[in-house]
């Protein structure tokens, strides 16, 4: 109709919203404008939130990536009988004997023969004996004495290892370390790089994946190469089977009350807010009561994941009690009704009926819980679990009582250390961790769909 | 949409206010309103009428775009607001709806007080110059929506605090506040007892001088009461329209028989 | 007998319990099963359940309470003497423990024997000689054992030792008396079904008081302790004083003033930035986005809801508080440590956003279509409508859930300790060092952690006052929580 107004008296009434409907006014086009503003407000918001999202998870992915990666040296160490069992009679508590330091030397000598086997010369380089034996790691030594001591008949032979190369020396193949600022390190010289480029163009030196990462237990301060996150993830692990063999059943036993058989008076109510406010409370007081409570009052152990898991169960009750409680609200009063109806007990219709079918929501919001409590860590360092764990804790149930790390408080633990190098194991725990939640969540995702009832 | 129609068939572009020509309305794959044809005048009541999903709410939604806001909706054929097509891409709805209102089946006063209730249209197309203006504003509509009387003491208090019917007489104050030239009624007193539906009846034919109405209705005999003109709906066609005393007395279509006389609907 | 090994063994007999109890049952009816009142497995599982459950308790219920009355009675007979020279009654008590733990160890080891350890503390035995002994087993012992430590360590193991005997005693003829009970109670016209019945109840009940039960955990042991600490350190000078300096050798300023002022800073920042953002994809979300955006949106920003906050921790001390140094606190002069109340704020807004957006989207979602409707029926914009209509009617709501956001800013632990840093506010350097956001501050729930971690000693105000700070923070989030929950639900009313 573009012609339409033509065709139009001009205002053909005095009224307020007077002129053509095809132009628009300029309060129109201000308020208008005014709009898209907003719009605008919006969508950026949007665009924050979700940036915010892909710069968390990209600084935390490029930071953390090349913890996976080590680099190692490979050696031909010769099991020297003269020094690891100077009788002969292969007693293993003579063995035992034999310090890391006296490892040390053989390993010392490995690299210098493979040094000089690949035409380099240390002269040249300007480094001393020491600084190449400190190329190495210092847990090269305990390795080694660990493969003598369970195998002991293999003293007197050479033996192919891969070493791990010390922190430095991966840093400066991970672009941590370099020429100018091993210049200023006390710890690393420019001469040390170059040995190791030229051990690596040998092919005596080379980085790859690092299973060490996850089976070793923490490194000490001056070794991070050695750091793995193995009594961590054991530990959140433990944690886990606590929380979920008490969240589980006691948050469903006291929905299945709440919400199927509980009157409705002071008490309940009760209750009722008390769950709602327990979600609330900020986790470091929990972490307060698991240490008057489980530590100083009931005398558990320190660092041991029986009393995180028990702060930790704590912790997951209101969310499995809100899940449950939804999940057995969507199920219809008919299916109690039709089991009323047959003669069955109120108990028997909710345990044989309504139960079963409000399953998979109580699964859903405790993997969700769950989650919730794997990357907790407040509460855990109030109760000691940041200590230096060095030792794997036992099997359960014994195990549930040793000192343990957990995933959370590991990488806290490490962001506290000089070293970078812990910064960047830091970020591959959370890796590992933000992985493990994936898994998870993406668990309870597939729960919820393929289960999902609609009545 | 945008193709050309003669507009000789514009009978009488004094008396006409919304001329509708051809409409045809889908929600997604249902046809709602299937070549609707009618001319509706100023200064009159016009009923539509028709049984449950005749499309007659549909209908009057078209009339100031409100379908605009349901995204599977898509309205085709001209519809003329004083000869200007209001689907032109040039017309904005906020200022075309400034000049068609709109009461709702259910009261929706807004969770503010009486009189910002009142002032909401005003203020936002800056009908007033200052304080004073508004305030004369605010009390014409109210005598205006028939009441004044009976919340002139307590302007401050919240809308929604009043009985169903002074919220819906409210709410047709809060429509005549903008100063429209049409007013489009759905169901308006569907949610209202006897005694509230007739104080809004006898509002509507007040409100005859000023605006054209157009009001939707499920009773025949409200329909009868208020309205000049009576249009029938039925399976999303336009059956019937014209004098309200024709339809009801001496229908031509058979469809409009049957359902005045209680057989469909 | 170790603690699991009675367990087993009350276990064991429950099941025992549960056959004999199904066997009887089925024995008095003759074989038939229509003859019972109840299905077989209730006579089984009202066995079990007379044989477990109560003794389980007695021995939860005696695992609680019988340290600490060991602990008081051998407290009681330490002599004053002994008190002074350890400093007090605590550290004394900790002293007797370790020594009655060395003194087990030796005795597992076979280093020493019963009989010698009886006669330690008659004064024959050579203290020197006892108390190298004792560090040689592991046991950390800092000075030479006295004759009253050892004396009472011999009796606290003694004790111990009783009690466990007693224990495992009591709750194994506990799990018997009820094995027979039940098994005696068996025929068939028992009404074996409703018995198990009101015990699940029973069972349930006591499950849903768990939630009661960590409440009143929770404030117990925090007040006790708080309560130390105020006979310890006056309570005005804790919450009015303005200096925070703990300090281990004593002499320590514990005000909370300055880490008050931190917390609620980095909060009223994380704030700032998560209410606009959380508020505005809420309503773009909700308002204007088409089904396509929503449902790749929605999902992106709520993913921000289950990271935990160590990664948050890790991004603020990676990432965000260089980028705030080197980008914005140096060029302008303002301040060069990576720790500081806008990192921490900064990110603590990124944590709350899906917090506000989420609870908001529902809020908005719950106004009615028929308030839109009106206001576009009187030609108001969308955002018109929005900021007129919906915002106020949703307004309650939202304000409920920037109150649990401040809850949770308030007790957020991880990121203020990882990227706002452990100094608390200097009030005394005037407030240009206190109001500078690029300053590094430390708030209530990082003072908690750093006084709670490491060595404690917990006769000292420096770690009780942990306690006072922490029950502080809760009756602070207490408050808003409920205050938060009270206006959400009303709100919600008024739509239902």
């Amino acid at each position: 109709m573009t012609d339409a107004s033509a065709n139009t008296p001009a205002t053909p009434r005095p009224g307020k919203h007077a002129g053509s409907l095809l132009e628009q006014n300029a309060r129109t086009l201000r308020r208008n404008a005014a709009e898209r503003r907003f719009r605008a407000y919006g969508l950026s918001a949007i665009v924050i939130g979700v940036t915010a999202l892909v710069v968390l998870l990209a600084s935390i992915l490029s930071q953390g990536l090349p913890a996976f990666q080590q680099t190692f040296i490979t050696l031909e160490v010769h099991l020297d009988e003269a020094k690891l069992d100077k009788n002969g009679n292969r007693d293993i508590e003579e063995i035992k004997k034999v310090s890391t330091f006296g490892y040390a030397p053989l390993i010392k000598t490995a690299l210098s023969t493979r040094a000089g086997e690949l035409g380099i010369s240390s002269e040249d380089l300007g480094v001393s004996d020491k600084e190449i034996a400190a190329m190495i790691s210092k847990e090269a030594a305990a390795e080694l004495r660990r493969f003598v001591i369970a195998n002991p008949d293999r003293i007197g032979e050479t033996v192919e290892f891969e070493f791990l190369a010390t922190g430095r020396i991966d840093g400066y193949y991970k672009g941590r370390v370099t020429m100018e600022s091993a210049e200023k390190d006390s710890n690393i010289s420019p001469g040390q790089l170059q040995f190791a480029d030229a051990l690596k163009e040998g092919g005596a030196l080379s980085t790859h994946f690092n299973w060490g990462f996850f089976t070793m237990a923490d490194g000490s301060e001056n070794r991070p190469e050695a750091a793995g996150i193995g009594v961590a993830m054991l530990g959140s692990l433990y944690m886990m089977i606590i929380v979920l063999v008490l969240a589980l059943p006691i948050g469903v036993a006291a929905s299945i009350y709440l919400e199927e058989f509980a009157p409705k008076n002071w008490f309940t109510d009760l209750i009722e807010v008390n769950i709602s406010n327990l979600a609330a409370v900020p986790s470091i007081v929990f972490g307060i009561l698991g240490l008057a409570i489980f530590i100083n009052y009931a005398g558990l152990p320190q660092s041991a994941p029986i009393v995180g898991g028990l702060v930790l169960t704590l912790m997951t009750l209101p969310t499995i009690i809100i899940a449950t409680r939804a999940s057995l609200k969507s199920v219809p009063p008919s299916i109690r009704d039709a089991a009323l109806g047959v003669g069955a007990s109120r108990m028997q219709s909710v345990f044989h009926h309504v139960l079963p079918l409000a399953m998979p929501g109580i699964l859903t919001g405790t993997i969700i819980g769950l989650a919730q409590a794997l990357g907790e860590t407040a509460p855990l360092m109030l109760i000691g679990m940041v200590a230096f764990v060095r030792e794997f804790p036992a099997a359960p149930p014994e195990g549930f009582f040793d000192p343990a790390s957990a995933l959370p408080v590991q990488v806290y633990n490490w962001t506290t250390r000089a070293d970078p190098a812990f910064v960047e194991r830091a970020s591959g725990a959370i890796i590992v961790l933000l992985a493990f939640l994936l898994c998870m969540n993406f668990l309870a995702i597939i729960l919820r769909r393929r289960f999902e009832r609609r009545w | 949409m945008n193709d050309m129609r003669p507009l000789e068939r514009i009978v009488d572009t004094d008396t006409v206010k919304i001329s509708a020509r051809n409409v045809q309305v889908h929600y997604g794959e249902t046809h709602a309103i299937k070549d609707v044809d009618v001319d509706l005048e100023a200064n009159t009541v016009t009923a539509f009428i028709g049984p449950s999903g005749c499309g007659k709410s549909s209908f009057l939604r078209c009339l100031n775009r409100m379908n605009d806001t349901i995204d599977i909706c898509r309205v085709q054929g001209d519809i003329l607001l004083d000869g200007e097509d209001i689907y032109d891409k040039r017309v904005d709805p906020v200022q075309l709806r400034a000049k068609v209102g709109m009461v709702f089946q259910k009261p929706n006063p807004f969770p503010k007080s009486i009189y910002d209730n009142i002032a909401y249209g005003p203020r936002i197309h800056g009908l007033a110059r200052n304080k004073s203006e508004l305030d004369e504003i605010v009390e014409k509509s109210l005598r205006r929506g028939a009441i004044w009387d009976e919340v002139k003491d307590r302007l401050d208090a919240p809308g929604t605090g009043l009985s169903g019917g002074q919220q819906q007489r409210l709410c047709i104050a809060r429509a005549v506040a903008t100063e429209p030239e049409v007013l489009l009624m759905d169901e308006p007193c569907s949610a209202l007892d006897p005694i509230a539906t007739a104080q809004v009846e006898e509002l509507i034919d007040e409100l005859r001088q000023n605006f054209s109405v157009v009001i939707v209705t499920h009773s025949m005999q409200q329909a009868a009461r208020v309205s000049q003109k009576t249009a029938f709906f039925h399976l999303g066609h336009l059956v019937e329209h014209g004098e309200t005393g024709e339809i009801f007395t001496n229908p031509r279509d058979p469809r409009t028989e049957s359902y005045i006389t209680g057989r469909i609907g | 007998m170790p603690v699991l090994w009675i367990v087993l063994v009350v276990l064991g007999l429950g099941l025992i319990g549960y056959f004999a109890g199904r066997m009887r049952a089925l024995g008095t009816a003759g074989g038939d099963t229509r003859r019972l009142h109840s299905l077989p497995s209730y006579y089984g599982w009202h066995a079990l359940m007379l044989t477990v459950v109560p003794s389980l308790l007695v021995l939860a219920a005696w695992l609680l309470v019988a340290p600490n009355w060991i602990e008081n009675t051998v407290s009681a007979t330490l002599p004053e003497a002994t008190i002074a020279e350890s400093g007090s009654r605590g550290l004394a008590m900790a002293e007797v423990r370790r020594a009655a733990g060395a003194l087990d160890r030796a005795v597992k080891q076979g280093t020493m024997d019963e009989a010698t350890v009886a006669t330690l503390h008659s004064g024959v035995a050579d203290l020197a000689d006892v108390t190298a002994r004792l560090k040689e087993t592991g046991a950390i012992i800092t000075s030479d054992i006295t004759v009253s430590v050892l004396r009472a360590a011999q009796e606290y193991r003694l004790m111990a030792k009783a009690s466990g005997a007693y224990m495992t005693f009591a709750v194994l003829l506990l799990a018997a008396a009820g094995l027979v009970l039940a098994l005696k109670r068996t025929n068939k016209d028992f009404r074996a079904r409703n018995v198990v019945e009101s015990g699940i109840r029973v069972i349930l009940i006591l499950a849903s008081t768990i939630a009661i039960l960590t409440t009143i955990g929770i404030v117990l042991s925090m007040l006790f302790e708080t309560g130390n600490f105020f006979e310890r350190y006056p309570w005005q000078k804790f919450f009015f004083g303005t200096k925070w300096a703990p300090d281990f050798r004593g002499d320590s300023e514990l005000g909370m003033l300055p880490l008050l002022w931190g917390t609620l800073y980095i909060s009223v920042v994380a704030l700032l930035v998560a209410v606009p953002i959380g508020l505005f994809a809420a309503i773009y979300l909700s308002e204007y986005a088409g089904p396509k955006l929503r449902a790749v949106a929605k999902p992106m920003i709520e993913i921000l809801a289950g990271i935990p906050t160590i990664v948050y921790g890790l991004f603020a001390l990676m990432t965000v508080g260089p980028m705030v140094r080197d980008w914005i606190a140096q060029p302008l002069g303002l301040g060069n440590s990576t720790n500081s109340v806008m990192t921490a704020g900064l990110v603590m807004g990124v944590m709350l956003i899906p917090f506000v957006s989420s609870l908001s989207d529902d809020i908005i979602n719950a106004v009615p279509q028929s308030m839109r409707d009106g206001s576009f029926g009187l030609g108001a914009t969308q955002s018109e409508t929005v900021k007129q209509v919906v915002l106020p009617a949703a307004l309650p709501g939202i304000v409920g859930a920037v109150l649990l956001a401040a809850s949770r800013a308030i007790g957020e632990t991880m990121i203020v300790v990882m990227g706002a840093g452990a100094a608390a506010a200097q009030f005394a350097d005037g407030p240009g060092a206190v109001i500078n956001p690029f300053e590094a501050m430390t708030t209530v729930t990082v003072k908690i952690v750093s006084q709670l971690t490491g060595d404690t000693d917990f006769a000292s105000p420096e770690t009780l006052v942990a306690f006072a700070l922490g029950l502080t923070l809760f009756v602070i989030t207490l408050g808003l929580n409920v205050l938060a929950l009270f206006i959400v639900r009303k709100y919600r009313e008024q739509y239902e």
